[in-house]
């Protein structure tokens, strides 16, 4: 082995990097809220008492988790076009995590929904509130607490998984780190680095979520 | 209890029957229960006296008859519920406090919701009942940091906060430890002497003696004795009647 390392050309490019962080950590974020919140949507239609809404979520949650989400996003770049969506890389790059994200979320959450007792919904109706109030007021934080750590392993996969935006140019970490690469050649220290860098990404995430969540999901329980 | 008042019906159940599939769990259930009445429903398990409670504010659909609270008789599929529920707190065997939120919270939530009563007004009211059960310094404390006792009658001041003219009780006391029966029935009986219209599910007997203008004995879904205390406890008509007091009285 005569390979010499070289990682002068890896930390020269570090606004590139950094541009690349920026890209990820805007992406993943936007989806994380905007995937979060049409699930909660997919999963009050999944727990309908209505088949039409029902149906149309099952197909919904079942199409994108038996997909794999390269497919998705191709499709979502690629394939719209052809009825007149044209979107830029970041984008369809936003739009396919999101859509990805929503059917994960809404089964998660409603693994939270249906951990909740019934008298807590029952102790809501006997004080007069509606369904929406109930679920928005009475059901919704202990069922996101209750679910919590799986939300947010799943919105750190999300993360990674978003370096497969590269594909459709979206301008994240590893669109430039391959720039880079097809630039330098020095595709070891790059990507040592990518993975350092992603690696510390995912414990930003992790310590970030579970701020978050001590302070909208936790209070005191037995 | 004074005849006037007795004689406008807060509620009135009538030619009542439920089904859960094939098994029928109400039977025929007639039943009436005037202003400012209280009724103590016992029977063994299974009985159907939860059954029948729930039927009162729609937490269960009933298949036949009709029930009426304050004039306003329910429709079947519950269209009118809400309007019931107004008139009609409950509490809960399992208190059914929310956890996420302060005994505080819990007692502004649905006055904040369903009436649309300023924060600064659900406050003071709640800080009221909550003063009146003997809790108000535990207002910032979350369900679970209280004691059974003491999240019952949270779960009752909750009620309250809606100014209900008719509270159920559906096993209040069952999920207690023994030493905080008592401080949960004071409160129940403090409701009592104010004339609240009230119904409660319990094998409390001494409660029953205490407050109970009526104590109602239920099996297998009917309706079997009606009767003041004492004469329901020092001569009960019917043998099922004998039978369960013996069961429940005689240890």
């Amino acid at each position: 082995m005569t390979y010499k390392y070289d990682f002068e050309p890896v930390f020269a490019a570090w606004p590139m990097l950094v541009d690349g962080i920026v890209g990820t950590l805007k992406m993943s974020s936007l989806s994380m809220v905007m995937g979060l919140s049409l699930g909660i949507v997919f999963m009050l239609m999944r727990m309908s008492k209505h088949r039409a809404p029902r149906a149309l979520a099952i197909g919904y949650i079942e199409m994108i988790r038996n997909t794999p989400i390269l497919v998705q996003v191709f499709f979502v770049f690629f394939g719209m076009p052809a009825i007149g969506i044209r979107l830029s890389g970041e984008q369809a790059a936003i739009l396919a995590m999101t859509l990805n994200c929503a059917a994960y979320a809404a089964e998660i959450v409603r693994g939270g929904v249906q951990s909740i007792r019934p008298g807590q919904i029952e102790a809501g109706r006997a004080l007069g509130m509606h369904g929406l109030d109930i679920y928005r007021f009475i059901v919704f934080r202990p069922a996101i607490r209750a679910v919590y750590p799986a939300l947010c392993s799943q919105f750190i996969l999300m993360m990674l998984n978003s370096s497969l935006m590269s594909s459709v140019s979206a301008e994240e970490l590893t669109y430039f780190a391959q720039t880079l690469d097809s630039q330098t050649f020095r595709s070891f220290e790059i990507y040592l680095t990518l993975g350092v860098i992603y690696l510390a990404l995912s414990q930003f995430f992790s310590i970030a979520l579970g701020m978050i969540g001590r302070v909208y999901f936790s209070y005191p329980a037995k | 209890m004074n005849g006037t008042s007795m004689s406008e019906k807060a509620i009135a159940m009538s030619g009542v029957n439920k089904w859960y599939g094939h098994l029928q769990v109400l039977k025929g259930i007639d039943l009436e229960v005037g202003r400012g009445e209280h009724i103590v429903l016992c029977g063994p398990s299974g009985s159907g006296k939860s059954t029948l409670i729930r039927c009162i504010n729609h937490l269960e659909e009933i298949q036949q008859g009709t029930v009426t609270v304050n004039g306003t008789t329910l429709a079947q599929k519950g269209g009118n519920a809400d309007h019931i529920r107004r008139d009609v707190g409950m509490v809960f065997q399992q208190f059914n406090l929310f956890p996420h939120l302060t005994v505080l919270q819990n007692c502004m939530l649905a006055q904040r919701r369903v009436r649309r009563t300023p924060a600064v007004e659900a406050k003071e009211k709640a800080m009221r009942h909550l003063e009146r059960v003997h809790i108000a310094e535990q207002a910032e404390k979350y369900p679970a940091q209280l004691s059974g006792g003491q999240q019952q009658r949270v779960a009752i001041a909750r009620a309250l906060c809606m100014d209900p003219k008719i509270m159920l009780f559906d096993e209040p006391t069952s999920a207690l430890d023994p030493e905080m029966v008592k401080e949960v029935l004071d409160t129940m009986v403090s409701l009592a002497d104010d004339g609240i219209t009230m119904i409660c599910v319990t094998h409390e007997m001494g409660f029953a003696r205490a407050v109970a203008h009526r104590v109602i004995f239920m099996d297998r879904g009917e309706i079997i004795e009606s009767a003041k205390p004492d004469v329901f406890f020092s001569n009960p008509s019917h043998e099922r009647t004998k039978a369960f007091l013996s069961q429940i009285l005689n240890h």
